[in-house]
């Protein structure tokens, strides 16, 4: 029996099976809804992106599967049991958006102190190796850089060989080059098989790791999806404009998603529509508009008024320009 | 189901306990004054102004319960508030880490401090001041003031809970200096002024320090028992404040 369950812990879950559930969940503080309605699950060998901006309700999602609050309604369950049970803490590892580990202990007494923790921890070897910090082994924590501060902070959720990795804006804060090394990190362990559950408010950092994404803002999940669906509904564009192509023929563009009028046309002093037009592709849409009709005025093109957490993502991100101007 | 084993529990408070100890000993700004004050005090005050033997051993004891209640202090107060505030203590409660750990391996650290602290004052003593002590007396004087250590400990998480890491500092010093000076262990409790004397009462520092004149027999002759008491009062209601705090801190 005690063997049994040995053999329990130390083998990685069988791909595909059910790691993390979230049903219904919802919270609130000081009558402030925090999470609206949540849920999502988390198999094997996959890797989810819990993308939004800033108070979206991410940490506290993150902090709930980890077992520090528990839902006003809804249900968690780690491989089945309740968060924050110890036998639940043994399978999983933590990468907190701030914790700061103590200044003047080296990188190899910290990574040894955590390991402790758990039954079958890796070697301190293997996570060194796989946090990329061999050469700053002997080196004491207050004197690393910002990035290879995050990279203990990993090693020590590394430590277990976790089931689940919980990583909250692993990379936030950290230049371009370091946050793509540690992406190549993540990415070889999501490789060993676990489950990974991350935070971020780059639309970048969930397409480069995750398998899935979903969007939170406000507490509520906006979107969920592969990162090309996602990626997708964020390229959308609205165009607006007056024009004096009849909003019938509009409908029936190839390259029109979907039209929003805002003032129909008159016979009597006004012959445009004034309206908004929904495209994947801007500037093939405009060609053809600017072609076909020569009334048209008024143009402006600008990212998709979907959600405003699809704004605030792409705000956010450096990479994405979701404001595009034409005249 | 997979409770901690009692050896992998053992293997974790040590771990932790080894690792404050490093991180802490690595902290000249923690080190220095916390073993600098209290031995300098004596030397200056109990030896080298002193007037004899009775006068070193006097005040070997007044900066001894001095210095142990430093650690303690100033180990939880700014440790736990730093932790806190720095997210370390979230992310233990998440790791698989048994929370008994965090408080066994600060207390052993205070307790360490404590013994260092006391064995340069006996040092100091017996080699500068002429101090003779029986091996009862060095044992009950030691056991006294190291277990009494905790209620400034239980003070001291409380103090963590409820001040940042950068005000903790100030906020013990407003404690701990006061309260040593009117507990009579800078100056002779019976050379201060007679309303000062009778406010003592109301310092935990002030009992402890009288358990620890017992062993001399030059406390000041109230219960002995009522010293204990008034200690044990004390850390109950620190630990039972400190409890609330940390429950509100979880459940924020």
């Amino acid at each position: 029996m005690s063997q049994q369950q040995h053999l329990q812990q130390v083998s990685t879950p069988a791909t595909g099976s059910l790691l993390a559930e979230v049903t219904g969940v919802s919270h609130a503080f000081d009558k402030l809804k925090a999470l609206n309605g949540v849920d999502l699950q988390v198999k094997a060998g996959q890797v989810l992106a819990i993308l939004g901006p800033n108070g979206a309700g991410k940490t506290t999602l993150i902090n709930m599967l980890l077992g520090i609050y528990t839902p006003d309604a809804g249900q968690i369950h780690l491989f089945g049991q309740t968060p924050g049970d110890l036998s639940v803490r043994q399978r999983i590892g933590v990468m907190l958006q701030q914790a700061e580990l103590a200044e003047t202990l080296k990188v190899r007494e910290l990574i040894r102190q955590f390991a402790t923790y758990y039954q079958n921890p890796l070697s301190q070897q293997q996570l060194l190796q796989m946090a990329g910090l061999e050469d700053k082994a002997d080196t004491r924590y207050g004197k690393l850089s910002g990035g290879e501060k995050r990279r203990v902070q990993f090693a020590i959720a590394l430590a277990g060989e976790p089931d689940i990795l919980f990583l909250d804006e692993p990379t936030t804060g950290l230049d371009v080059q370091a946050r793509r090394s540690l992406w190549a990190n993540i990415k070889n362990y999501a490789e060993r098989g676990a489950g990974i559950i991350l935070t971020t408010h780059y639309l970048e950092e969930a397409d480069a790791l995750a398998d899935q994404i979903m969007v939170l803002d406000h507490g509520r999940i906006v979107a969920a999806g592969t990162p090309s669906q996602i990626k997708q509904r964020v390229s959308l564009k609205q165009v607006h404009c007056r024009t004096g192509i009849p909003v019938e023929q509009l409908h029936l563009h190839p390259l029109i998603e979907k039209v929003e009028v805002e003032k129909h046309a008159s016979h009597s002093d006004d012959k445009l529509t004034q309206c908004t037009l929904l495209t994947h592709q801007a500037e093939g849409l405009l060609r053809d508009l600017l072609q076909t009709d020569s009334d048209l005025t008024d143009l402006q093109v600008t990212g998709a008024g979907l959600e405003e957490a699809f704004l605030a993502l792409t705000e956010n991100n450096p990479t994405t320009d979701n404001r595009e101007q034409a005249a | 189901m997979s409770s901690l084993s009692l050896s992998h529990a053992w293997k974790i408070h040590l771990q932790e306990t080894w690792s404050e100890w490093l991180k802490l000993t690595r902290m000249p700004m923690f080190v220095l004054p916390t073993l600098l004050f209290p031995w300098m005090f004596y030397l200056f005050f109990g030896v080298m102004f002193g007037r004899g033997a009775g006068n070193a051993e006097y005040l070997m004891v007044s900066y001894g319960t001095f210095g142990v209640i430093g650690p303690a202090l100033f180990g939880f107060g700014v440790g736990v508030a730093s932790d806190r505030q720095q997210g370390l203590l979230q992310l233990k409660r998440v790791l698989p880490m048994p929370m008994s750990a965090y408080f066994i391996a600060k207390i052993g650290i205070s307790l360490m401090f404590s013994i260092v602290i006391l064995l340069g004052l006996a040092t100091i003593a017996v080699l500068f001041g002429g101090v003779r002590l029986g091996l009862t007396q060095w044992i009950s004087l030691f056991a006294i003031l190291l277990v009494g250590t905790l209620p400034f400990c239980a003070m001291g998480v409380f103090i963590g809970i409820r001040s940042n890491a950068q005000s903790a500092p100030a906020v013990i010093n407003l404690l701990y200096l006061p309260m040593a000076f009117l507990s009579g262990l800078w100056i002779p409790i019976f050379i201060l002024p007679a309303i000062l004397q009778k406010i003592a009462v109301i310092f935990p520092a002030y009992h402890l320090a009288q358990l620890a004149f017992s062993v001399l027999d030059k406390h000041q002759g109230q219960s002995l028992m009522g010293h204990l008491l008034v200690l044990l009062l004390f850390t109950a209601v620190f630990l039972m404040l400190a409890g609330f705090g940390w429950r509100a801190l979880r459940d924020r």
